[in-house]
């Protein structure tokens, strides 16, 4: 590992663990096939190949691998959720549609090292029986669209994809799947539908679990780009040996992307646990700019709850609870959790005491409002609602009433929609109001009054 | 076995061994069968799920999230724990924090559906405030507004008072999507009902959304119209008004509108049909559920038809032709005139055309006509089209198999060639028409009807036949009059009477028995409809025991024609496959 150099001025923090960025900003590298061989690319699925489906899904397993994407579901349980019994054709989806707020490592993969994806992909495809997978990328990547498509026709000319892949009999086309810039077609099953042509609805599940009714009603596997990247490595390292990278249950490396009001923002790949916050944030990415402070941050995308760099967090029960500072959080999905905010797909968005957060609210609204698809009412006429309040927040035409009614209709959404979408766009107004209550209603003014004293009253009556 | 012995069965395994599942239902158990939607055990415990996207005979995209209801299942048993049953035999129910949809999942064993209690309340408050915030509120000029579920809704599980002081999102509105359905954007919800029927049902997937979020826009498809001849039935679906009759709107409220339920007469099929009349007048015609025959929906044509009979070229008194030109008169004196002038003619030469439109209980009378007069030239009109695949059927005749059956012929319009014939060597001299034109509808020439020294004819409305005929007797068209009819499948079905015939036009029961009874001059015991039912039920074997009252809103299966409704076998199919409720 040593050997390698990196560009200058892109070198890795010593805190950093690279795995799967060990190839990002390298010097000499490029995303041609030789340069991928050359460093030991595509071995992990000469190894694979000649094993057992099942015995790579449980090395997967073993390795304790949570889905990268944003919910941190165990990769390999999710395989295991193909029905036994299942006689119709099983897809792999590559969710490459990054769209997060705050979130920039997959079009590093995708743009500086696209075999390590394809390399994944294969082993898991072979892993979870598909014979054809999709990588399905995000319109806002034209170039990453382009590399992985070269990169793919230079593997299948060295018979490591398509058909009898390195004379094993396994067949695998992997097709690419540009979107039309939508967020909601990171939902898998929303992600699904835009796959066979139509709007990206997101469906319910039940019943429509993907692992056992996704693509054309098919068993699907989505994964997310850096998920698949790790199954790769788990195959080089074994699942055990991985595993005891990170901490337990939080295991591996995971990319953080730090972006915001630090001194280095960027992408940071560190052991999973093994970094606090105030490690990230003081150590790795230099501190606060000049003559600023922290004050909040966003730890997993802009759908995670933020958190103030003064909270002091309560975990743990009985016995074993005890008061955990915010700068000593680990970065890991229990962790964060249990702070009542989540490690999301690792977008870490940092504000310092510049930053007004009722601009930071309606930043936020103002994204979901534009990307709710539009399919169940609670997200589609909330976020529209929600964007209008926080609006007239900033634009000093609120009323304190008006806070409370932001809250209101954030809860009135929460859990009541179809796909995650909900909770994405809710939980930040409801952290938000929670945890500043007091400077937005700074910004408010009692003249903004909508009703009168009178009218109140009577409104009060009526609604008793 | 020796263990069930001793203890006794717990309601699971009782219900189990019915296919059943014991379902709480606002705290009350009830057995329902396994796989069964969670929003239907609800109605079948008489608790309303309110719900706008959910409809039986369309797939369940849950997305308007009002049947949003708290479910709870017994607890996740640690491994190799026992379950625990309380007195009653069941588990305990763990609620669940978040509220599920009632109608994409399905009921299990021991779960607990809660309709009411907080999470409930305030999960439908807000789902109600947010339909309602982009809503422009026009109900005082809208055309759902009576039969609206946003109104209704709104009453029972809405705010009241509106928060929402921002504006409103501005969208279409009174577009022009098809050439009987018009479109209002702001007042659509997004069900997306339309949508999925007009793919689903009606094979023809020319509506679908545009744009997103709160700008979602419902539209056909560019270069395309809702003209499908089964567009009129999302203004069925539509539970708001974003989906109009171009047809009904603003011509009357709908809370003054009296309903009627009927069968369509258009086709052999004979949807299953809703009479909306104010007055005198009928307003609309709307399908009605019937599981045997049209599921929920009817063509666009017939739906429409019901125009034909309502206008000022009704036949409103009867008439009698002397020097060339029909004078009007009463009852009295044509129906005397009529047998008296059937009675100038041997049995042999006089033919009745009579019609498959006709009830079964006029073309029981039109057998006993003919057999007073003699005639033994009897026959109805062959109405034969192209069947739609769907609900059209190919015989546009509404009641072929109702003469089939009492005129005990395989082909009962077989005699129509013959009746010509003898019209042009003169061995038929007189024509009783019934209902039927005889030019356009039965082919006949003016030169054939110009050999007949007699034509008596029913009609409705003037035509060529009334022009041609001595005697002219109007009668009531489907509307007016009561009735039944068999089906092409063999269903039995009812006719009911929504407005009266216009002026002095009498019901074509009235006016056959009245020919009979002056033609005999005998008293018969004929006085309302009911008796002629139970003369059919007592004379023709396939009608045994039938009355009106059995035959009720739904009809009974009459005979097994092995005839299928295309559109029902592929619901049934649907239904099988469990994409629909059915």
């Amino acid at each position: 590992m040593s050997d390698i150099k990196y560009l200058p001025g892109k070198e890795p923090h010593p805190s950093e663990h690279r795995l799967i960025f060990k190839n990002i900003d390298r010097e000499g590298w490029d995303t041609s096939i030789d340069t991928y061989i050359a460093d030991g690319g595509y071995e992990q699925l000469k190894k694979a190949i000649t094993m057992e489906p099942s015995a790579i899904t449980n090395e997967v397993k073993a390795s304790g691998l949570r889905g990268r994407g944003g919910a941190g579901f165990p990769t390999g349980v999710k395989w295991g959720f193909i029905p036994p019994n299942n006689t119709k054709p099983v897809y792999l989806i590559c969710n490459a549609d990054e769209s997060e707020p705050g979130t920039f490592k997959d079009r590093y993969i995708l743009h500086q090292d696209p075999h390590q994806l394809i390399e994944g992909m294969v082993i898991s495809a072979f892993a979870v029986g598909a014979k054809v997978a999709f990588i399905y990328i995000r319109e806002e990547f034209p170039e990453a669209a382009l590399t992985i498509e070269r990169a793919i026709e230079e593997a299948r000319a060295k018979s490591l994809v398509g058909k009898d892949i390195l004379g094993s009999g396994f067949d695998l086309e992997i097709w690419v799947h540009r979107g039309a810039a939508a967020y909601i077609c990171g939902e898998e099953t929303g992600l699904i539908e835009s796959l066979e042509g139509k709007r990206p609805y997101p469906r319910i599940k039940p019943p429509y679990f993907p692992a056992a009714l996704g693509l054309y009603m098919a068993p699907t596997i989505v994964n997310n780009v850096e998920s698949l990247c790790h199954v790769k490595h788990i195959i080089e390292m074994g699942g055990a040996e991985y595993a005891k990278l990170g901490v337990e249950r939080n295991t591996g490396t995971r990319i953080l992307c730090v972006s915001g009001d630090v001194k280095n923002p960027g992408y940071y790949e560190v052991q999973v646990g093994k970094v606090t916050m105030g490690e990230l944030l003081n150590d790795i990415c230099g501190g606060p700019k000049d003559g600023r402070s922290f004050k909040a941050v966003i730890p997993g995308g802009s759908s995670s709850k933020i958190l103030r760099c003064e909270e002091v967090f309560k975990i743990g029960k009985g016995e074993d609870a005890k008061d955990l500072a915010f700068w000593d959080i680990q970065m890991d999905f229990d962790t964060l959790a249990a702070c009542g905010t989540m490690a999301g797909s690792g977008g870490v968005i940092v504000l310092d005491d510049s930053r007004k957060m009722s601009w930071v609210l309606n930043n936020i609204n103002h994204f979901y409002a534009h990307e709710s698809c539009g399919q169940c009412t609670p997200c589609r006429e909330g976020n529209g609602w929600m964007k209008k309040i926080s609006d007239r927040i900033v634009n000093g035409l609120a009323a304190p009433e008006d806070i409370q009614t932001l809250e209101d209709v954030a809860y009135q959404i929460d859990g009541k929609t179809i796909c995650a979408f909900g909770e994405a766009s809710s939980w930040p107004v409801e952290a938000i109001i929670s945890k500043f209550r007091d400077e937005l209603t700074a910004e408010t003014s009692e003249d903004n009054q909508r009703l009168s004293k009178e009218q109140l009253q009577r409104e009060a009556y009526l609604t008793k | 076995m020796s263990d069930t012995v001793d203890t006794p069965k717990l309601p699971k395994d009782l219900a189990a061994e019915k296919g059943l599942v014991n379902v709480q239902i606002d705290g009350h158990w009830i057995q329902v069968p396994r796989g069964t939607r969670m929003i239907e055990a609800c109605r079948m415990a008489e608790a309303q799920v309110p719900h706008y996207c959910y409809h039986p005979k369309l797939s369940s995209p849950g997305n308007c999230r009002m049947c949003l209801v708290q479910m709870g299942m017994p607890p996740r048993l640690a491994p190799g724990a026992e379950p625990t049953f309380n007195d009653e035999g069941f588990q305990d129910i763990g609620w669940m924090p978040r509220p599920v949809i009632a109608c994409a999942n399905t009921v299990g064993e021991n779960m607990g559906i809660r309709t009411q209690g907080d999470l409930v309340k305030k999960t439908r408050e807000g789902v109600m405030e947010f339909l309602l915030i982009n809503h422009p509120l026009d109900c005082p000029i809208c055309d759902q507004a009576g039969e609206c579920s946003l109104q209704e809704f709104s009453v029972e599980h809405g705010r009241g008072q509106s928060r929402f002081i921002d504006d409103k999102v501005k969208k279409p509105k009174n577009v022009d999507i098809g050439p009987r359905v018009n479109l209002d954007d702001e007042r659509c919800i997004m069900c997306s009902r339309c949508v999925r029927f007009m793919e689903e049902v009606a094979d023809d997937p020319v509506l679908g959304f545009t744009e997103r979020g709160t700008h979602t826009t419902l539209s056909c498809h560019p270069d395309r119209k809702l003209d499908s001849n089964y567009g009129m039935n999302t203004i069925d679906l539509c539970p708001v008004g974003a989906l109009t009759s171009k047809d009904f709107r603003f011509q009357m409220r709908v809370w003054f509108l009296k309903e009627t339920n009927s069968i369509d007469t258009n086709c052999a099929t004979g949807c299953n049909t809703t009479i909306w009349t104010r007055g005198n007048e009928i307003y609309r015609v709307t399908p009605r559920l019937n599981n045997d025959v049209n599921s929920e929906w009817m063509p666009d044509s017939h739906r429409l038809a019901f125009h034909e009979v309502q206008g000022d070229d009704r036949l409103t008194d009867p008439m009698i032709k002397a020097d060339g030109t029909h004078e009007v008169t009463n009852w009295q004196i044509a129906i005397e005139a009529t047998s008296d002038a059937l009675k100038q003619f041997e049995g042999s030469e006089i033919a009745i055309v009579a019609s498959a439109r006709q009830t079964n209980e006029e073309l029981f009378l039109t057998k006993t006509l003919a057999g007073i007069v003699g005639s033994k030239s009897i026959s109805t009109v062959p109405r034969m089209g192209e069947a739609d695949g769907k609900l059209i059927s190919a015989d546009r005749n509404p009641n072929s198999n109702g003469a089939k059956l009492i005129f005990a012929q395989d082909d009962p319009s077989s005699g129509l060639d013959t009746i010509k014939v003898g019209l042009s060597n003169g061995s038929i001299k007189a024509i009783i028409a019934l209902g039927e034109d005889l030019i356009d509808d039965a082919g006949f020439s003016h030169d054939e009807l110009a050999a007949a020294e007699l034509i008596v004819s029913t009609n409705i409305k003037a035509n060529a036949t009334a022009q041609a005929s001595d005697i002219v007797l109007p009668s009531s068209s489907f509307a007016e009059k009561r009735g039944t009819m068999v089906n092409v499948t063999g269903r039995l079905q009812r006719l009911n009477q929504a407005v009266q015939a216009p002026g002095n036009a009498h019901d074509d029961w009235e006016i056959l028995r009245d020919i009979i009874l002056n033609y005999t001059g005998e008293a018969n015991d004929m006085y309302m409809l009911e008796d002629i039912v139970k003369v059919i039920a007592q004379t023709i074997p396939a009608f045994e025991g039938v009355t009106l009252s059995k035959i009720g809103d739904q009809g009974i299966q009459l005979l097994e024609t092995g005839v299928t409704i295309p559109l029902l076998e592929k619901e049934k199919q649907r239904v099988e496959n469990r994409e629909i409720v059915g």
